[in-house]
C-alpha cells in the first residue's frame, strides 16, 4: 500500500466515474456501488489508522509528484494526528450516509455520483499539503454541494444552495488572495510543509498596506476557513442549507464540512503563522462566546426540529474555537501553562471529532421523523415515546450526547476546551458556561414536546424506526458512548501532532518574550 | 526590410488572399444550398495558413514592408488563436439554423477578409497600418452582424455597430493624430524615441491623445466606457458572429493595446525586460480604473438579462475587465497572463455560444425559459453548460480558474498598488457566480425528470467536445500551455 493516501481520494471520484455509466434506470445496481466505493474507502481508512504511528508527530505516507513545475505546484499528500482522525470521520460518515440517502429516488444516478465527488474532494482537503492542491479540492466540494442542497432539497432549496455558493465562494476568493501572498513572500512555492519552515521569517516585518502583512493574510485565510465553521457573523448560510439538504447531507454538512474550517485554521493559520496567533487569540475566544450564546439563544427560539439541530452546530462549533484560543496558555507570557494548551487543543481537535459523530446522529434521527410525518414542527408532534419506544430510546442518547452529558464524549470534549481556555480566558469561559446551560435548555425543551405529554392523535400509527435506520445510528451511538467513557485512545492518537504545534506557538511566543 | 524581401515572411497572409479570391470565385459556381462548400475553402486554406504561421514561428523577429508590421513570436501566438477560433466558428456556423435561409458564400469570404485584418492588428508597428487593419475588421463585422437581413434585430444590430464604430474610430484617428503632431512620425519606435524628449509641457494633448486612442482600443475589445454597442450588437448577429465578435477581435485587440501601449508609453525596451517604469503617462492608473470599472459593470447588468445570449454578451465585457486587470502592471508576468486567458477564453465563451446554438437549433428560443429544465431532457448538454459556467466563474478545476489564478498572480506579484485590483476582481467572480449559475439553476434545479434523452446533433456534439475537453483540462494540466506562451513570449524590440 504504497499510496495509500492517493487510494482514499481517488476511490470515490472512480466510483463516481462508474456511477455515471451504469444505465439510469438501475437504480439499486447505483445505491450498492456507491456502497461499496465508500465502504471499501472506509476499510483503506482503518488500514490507513492501523499503520500509523501515533508517537511520530510529523506527516507519515507521504506522497510527493511534480505537477505544474512552472509554478512549483506539487502532488503533496500526507496525514498525520490532526488529520487522520478527520479522515476516518469522513470515510465512516460517507459510508453511513449512503444508506441514509437509500430512499432518495429522484435522479439516484447524479446523486450518487455528486456524493462520491464530493467525498473525494472532502478526503482531498484533509490530505493535501500542496496549497494549491487544496485550493482545488477546497473548490471542487462547491458544485456537488450546490446541486445536492439544489436538486434534492426542501421547497427552499434553490435559495439556500446560491446562499451556499456564494457565501463559500466569497471565502475562498479572499483565501486565494492569502495564498497568493505566502507564494510570494515565501519564495514562490506551494509546498505547505516549505511555507511553514519560511513564513516565520519571510512574513517578519514584511508589510502589506501599511499593516503588518502575516496579519492580514491571517485575517484573509481565517474569512475563509470561519465562513465553513461558520464562525458569527458568517453563519447565516448554514441554518438554511441545513434545512433545505436533504438528511444525508446535512449529516455531511454538519458532520464534516464544518470541520473543514477548523481544521483549515489549525493546520494553515496556526501552522504558518504561529506567531499571529498571539494577536488573534483573544479575538477567537470571543468569537468562540459569541458563537456558544447566539448559537443556543437561536436554538431555544426554533419551531424546527432541523434548524433547532443546525443551530447546536453553531453553539458546538463555538467550543471549538474557544479551546483553539487556549493554545496561547503554553507561552511564557501566560505562564507556560503547558497542561492547559494541550486540554484545549486537544479538546478542540476531540470536540471536532465528537460533534461530527453527535450531530450526524440528531440528523439522521429528525430524518428519521421527518420521512413519517413529512414535518419537523416540534410543537406538532407530541407523545411520540409511547408510540415509538426504540427511536424515543435513541433520540434521548443523541440529545444527551448533544447537550453534554457526562459519560458521553461531547462532555469530554466540551470540559477540555473549558478547562484549557480558562488560566487564559477566565471571564470568556465563565460567561461562555451560560451557553452550556442554554444548551442543555433548548435540548430538553424539544425533547419533551416531542416526545412527552399527550400522543397527537394524527400520529397513532407512526411506524417505530426500522432496521436500516438502525443500522446507520447505532454505530454512531457506540463510538459516542465509548469515547465518552475511555477517550484515552483517541487522546494517544493526537498528542504528539498537538504537542508540535503548542510547541511552534510557545516557541514564537517565548522568543518574542526575550 | 523593404516590399520585396519582406513577401517571403508574408507568406501566411498571402495564402489567405489566395484563399479568399478562391472562396469568392467557388461560390459563383454553387447553389444557394451548397453555399457549405465556401466554408470547406476557407477551412482548408487556414490550416495551410496555420501551417505556415508555425513554419515562420521561430525567424528572428523583424519588421516587414518597411516598419510597417513586425512578425515575432508574439504575433504568431495570436494569428493561432485567431485560426483556431475561426475554424471552430466555420464548423458551428454550417449548424446554426439561423443561417438557413442566406447564400453562406459571402458570409464565409467576409470572415476570412477579417482574419487578414486580424492578423494585421496583431502584427502593425506603425499608427497608420494599425488603424487600416482597425478598420478592415471592423468593416467586415458590421456586414457579418447585419447578415440576417430578414431579420430586424439582425439589421439593427449591424447599424448601431457602423454607427458605433465609425464614431470610435473618428475619435481614435482624432488623437492619432495628436500623436502624430506632437512626434512627428508614424513609427511606434520612433513615436517612443520621440516622446521620451518631449517636455511636460506636452503632457496635456498627450494625455488627451491617449484617452482617444483608448476610445477606439476599447471600443474594440468592449470595456467600459465603449462597450454601449456590444450587448445589442451580440444579441442580433447571428449566433456564430457573436460568438467570434467575442473572442477573436478581442485577441487581437489585447494584442495591439499591449504592442501599443508597452511599446510607445514604457521606457527603454518596453517588451523584453521583465520589469519598466513607465514614462509619467498615468496610463496604467487609466487602464486599471477602467478595468474594474468594466468587470463590474458586466457583472452587474448580466444579473439582470433575461436572455442568455444578452447575458453572455455582458459577461464577455466582464472578461475584458479581467484581462485588462493585468495590463497596468508593465511586465512579461502581465503579458503572459493575459496570453494564457486569451486561450482559455477561446474554449470556454466559444462552447457557451455554441450551447446557445444548440439550443436556439432545438427550440427557437435564447431566454432562461428556453433552458427550464434542460439538464433533465438533455443531460449532455446540461453538463457541458455548467462545465463552461463554472469555468467562466473562475472555480478550479477548470481552464478559466488558470485564467484567472495568472491574473490575480500577476498582480500580487507586482506588489501592494496593484492589490486593490485583486479584490476588486475577486469581488466580481463571485458576482459573477450569480448570473452564470442562473443558467445551471433553470437547466437543472427546475424541471422534472423526462423518460426521452435528446442528444445534440453529431456536428454540434463534436464541437461541444473540442470546446469542453480543453476547458477542463487546461484547469488540471496547463504546463504544455505555458510552455508554448513562454515560447511565445518575444517580441520585435527596437532601439532607435
Amino acid at each position: 500500500m504504497e499510496n495509500i493516501l492517493s487510494l482514499l481520494i481517488w476511490l470515490p471520484i472512480l466510483g463516481a466515474i462508474v456511477v455515471v455509466f451504469i444505465p439510469r434506470d438501475k437504480e439499486d445496481i447505483i445505491r450498492y456501488t456507491s456502497a461499496a466505493f465508500t465502504g471499501l474507502q472506509f476499510i483503506v481508512a482503518i488500514q490507513l489508522w492501523r499503520k500509523f504511528e501515533p508517537e511520530n508527530g510529523g506527516m507519515q505516507f507521504m506522497e510527493r509528484l511534480d505537477w505544474i513545475p512552472s509554478l512549483n505546484i506539487s502532488y503533496i499528500l500526507g496525514v498525520d494526528g490532526l488529520s487522520l482522525p478527520m479522515v476516518m470521520l469522513t470515510a465512516m460518515l460517507f459510508f453511513i450516509g449512503v444508506f441514509v440517502s437509500w430512499n432518495i429516488n429522484k435522479a439516484v444516478k447524479g446523486y450518487f455520483a455528486l456524493y462520491l465527488l464530493l467525498d473525494a474532494g472532502v478526503v482531498g482537503v484533509f490530505l493535501s499539503l500542496d496549497f494549491f492542491l487544496f485550493y482545488i479540492f477546497w473548490e471542487v466540494m462547491l458544485l456537488p454541494m450546490y446541486f445536492l442542497i439544489g436538486m434534492w432539497g426542501g421547497p427552499q432549496r434553490e435559495y439556500a444552495a446560491i446562499k451556499f455558493f456564494l457565501y463559500t465562494l466569497f471565502g475562498s476568493v479572499l483565501m486565494l488572495v492569502g495564498i497568493l501572498g505566502l507564494y510570494f513572500t515565501c519564495g514562490k512555492t506551494f509546498d505547505i510543509l516549505l511555507i511553514m519552515e519560511r513564513a516565520p521569517e519571510a512574513l517578519d516585518g514584511a508589510l502589506w498596506w501599511g499593516m503588518s502583512a502575516s496579519k492580514v493574510i491571517w485575517v484573509l485565510l481565517f474569512i475563509g476557513f470561519a465562513i465553513k465553521v461558520p464562525v458569527f457573523p458568517f453563519h447565516t448560510w448554514l441554518p438554511l442549507a441545513h434545512v433545505e439538504a436533504p438528511t444525508a447531507i446535512s449529516v455531511i454538512l454538519a458532520g464534516i464540512l464544518l470541520k473543514l474550517g477548523v481544521y483549515g485554521i489549525i493546520r494553515i493559520n496556526y501552522g504558518i503563522m504561529p506567531d499571529t496567533v498571539w494577536w488573534f487569540a483573544g479575538g477567537l475566544a470571543f468569537l468562540g462566546l459569541v458563537n456558544v450564546i447566539w448559537g443556543a439563544m437561536c436554538a431555544l427560539a426554533q419551531t424546527d426540529l432541523k434548524k433547532l439541530v443546525a443551530y447546536s452546530s453553531i453553539n458546538h462549533m463555538g467550543y471549538t474555537l474557544l479551546g483553539m484560543a487556549a493554545v496561547v496558555a503554553a507561552g511564557a507570557a501566560n505562564g507556560g501553562d503547558l497542561k492547559a494548551a494541550q486540554a484545549g487543543l486537544s479538546g478542540a481537535v476531540f470536540q471536532m471529532f465528537n460533534h461530527g459523530t453527535i450531530s450526524a446522529m440528531l440528523f439522521i434521527l429528525v430524518g428519521v421523523v421527518y420521512e413519517r410525518a413529512h414535518h419537523r414542527d416540534i410543537d406538532g408532534f407530541g407523545g411520540l415515546a409511547s408510540q415509538m419506544p426504540v427511536y424515543t430510546g435513541i433520540t434521548a442518547l443523541a440529545f444527551f450526547a448533544g447537550l453534554g452529558l457526562p459519560g458521553f464524549s461531547g462532555f469530554v470534549s466540551e470540559a477540555m476546551c473549558f478547562i484549557g481556555a480558562f488560566p487564559v480566558f477566565k471571564t470568556i469561559v465563565v460567561l461562555s458556561t451560560i451557553g452550556i446551560l442554554l444548551n442543555a435548555a433548548y435540548f430538553l425543551w424539544a425533547f419533551q414536546r416531542v416526545f412527552f405529554g399527550k400522543l397527537n392523535e394524527k400520529y397513532k400509527d407512526m411506524p417505530e424506526i426500522n432496521s436500516l435506520e438502525l443500522f446507520t445510528v447505532i454505530p454512531l451511538a457506540i463510538i459516542t458512548l465509548f469515547f465518552g467513557i475511555y477517550p484515552r485512545p483517541y487522546l494517544d492518537l493526537i498528542r504528539s501532532t498537538m504537542d508540535q504545534i503548542i510547541e511552534k506557538v510557545a516557541f514564537v511566543a517565548n522568543y518574542a518574550a526575550m | 526590410m523593404n516590399n520585396l524581401q519582406s513577401l517571403e515572411f508574408f507568406v501566411p497572409e498571402l495564402i489567405l488572399v489566395i484563399t479568399i479570391i478562391a472562396a469568392l470565385i467557388t461560390d459563383l459556381f454553387l447553389k444557394k444550398s451548397k453555399t457549405d462548400v465556401v466554408g470547406w475553402v476557407l477551412g482548408i486554406g487556414l490550416i495551410v495558413v496555420a501551417l505556415s504561421v508555425i513554419n515562420l514561428r521561430h525567424v528572428p523577429p523583424t519588421t516587414l514592408f518597411l516598419d510597417m508590421i513586425v512578425i515575432d513570436p508574439f504575433s504568431s501566438f495570436i494569428k493561432l488563436v485567431v485560426i483556431l477560433s475561426t475554424i471552430l466558428i466555420i464548423i458551428a456556423s454550417w449548424n446554426n439554423d439561423e443561417l438557413k435561409d442566406y447564400r453562406k458564400g459571402e458570409y464565409f469570404t467576409i470572415m476570412g477578409i477579417m482574419v487578414i485584418g486580424l492578423f494585421l492588428m496583431a502584427s502593425s508597428v506603425d499608427i497608420i497600418m494599425l488603424y487600416i487593419a482597425i478598420e478592415v475588421v471592423s468593416i467586415m463585422s458590421f456586414i457579418l452582424a447585419a447578415y440576417l437581413k430578414l431579420d430586424t434585430r439582425s439589421n439593427e444590430a449591424g447599424l448601431k455597430y457602423v454607427i458605433y464604430g465609425s464614431f470610435s474610430s473618428g475619435v481614435m484617428l482624432y488623437g492619432l493624430s495628436i500623436v502624430y503632431g506632437l512626434t512627428g512620425s508614424t513609427n511606434y519606435f520612433e513615436i517612443q524615441e520621440a516622446i521620451s524628449t518631449l517636455d511636460s509641457t506636452a503632457n496635456p494633448a498627450l494625455i488627451m491623445a491617449l484617452l482617444m486612442i483608448f476610445a477606439g482600443f476599447g471600443y474594440k475589445i468592449s470595456a467600459v466606457p465603449f462597450h454601449f454597442w456590444t450587448p445589442d450588437v451580440y444579441e442580433g448577429s447571428p449566433t456564430t458572429i457573436t460568438a467570434y465578435l467575442s473572442v477573436a477581435p478581442k485577441a487581437a485587440g489585447f494584442a495591439m493595446i499591449i504592442r501599443f501601449f508597452h511599446q510607445i508609453f514604457s521606457d527603454g525596451n518596453a517588451l523584453g525586460l521583465n520589469l519598466i517604469g513607465a514614462t509619467d503617462m498615468p496610463w496604467p492608473e487609466i487602464i486599471g480604473v477602467l478595468a474594474v470599472v468594466t468587470m463590474t459593470l458586466g457583472n452587474l447588468v448580466a444579473i439582470q438579462q433575461e436572455s442568455v445570449k444578452r447575458m453572455l454578451a455582458y459577461s464577455s465585457i466582464a472578461h475584458a475587465g479581467y484581462m485588462m486587470l493585468a495590463l497596468p502592471v508593465i511586465s512579461i508576468d502581465a503579458v503572459e497572463a493575459v496570453m494564457i486567458y486569451l486561450f482559455v477564453y477561446l474554449f470556454m465563451n466559444l462552447g457557451a455560444f455554441f450551447i446557445v446554438i444548440t439550443i436556439k437549433n432545438k427550440t427557437g428560443g435564447e431566454t432562461f425559459e428556453d433552458y427550464r429544465g434542460l439538464g433533465w431532457k438533455m443531460p449532455f448538454v446540461g453538463s457541458v453548460m455548467t462545465l463552461f459556467m463554472l469555468s467562466l466563474t473562475g472555480l478550479p478545476p477548470t481552464a478559466g480558474f488558470v485564467g484567472k489564478l495568472y491574473i490575480f498572480k500577476t498582480l500580487i506579484g507586482a506588489g501592494e498598488s496593484f492589490y486593490w485590483l485583486v479584490i476588486a476582481g475577486g469581488v466580481n467572480s463571485v458576482i459573477s457566480l450569480y448570473y452564470y449559475f442562473h443558467v445551471v439553476k433553470v437547466m437543472f434545479l427546475e424541471g422534472e425528470r423526462s423518460d426521452e434523452i435528446i442528444q445534440p446533433p453529431a456536428p454540434l456534439f463534436g464541437l461541444l467536445i473540442v470546446t469542453a475537453v480543453p476547458s477542463l483540462l487546461l484547469g488540471l494540466y496547463w504546463n504544455p500551455l505555458v510552455t508554448w506562451v513562454k515560447d511565445s513570449l518575444i517580441f520585435y524590440t527596437q532601439t532607435l
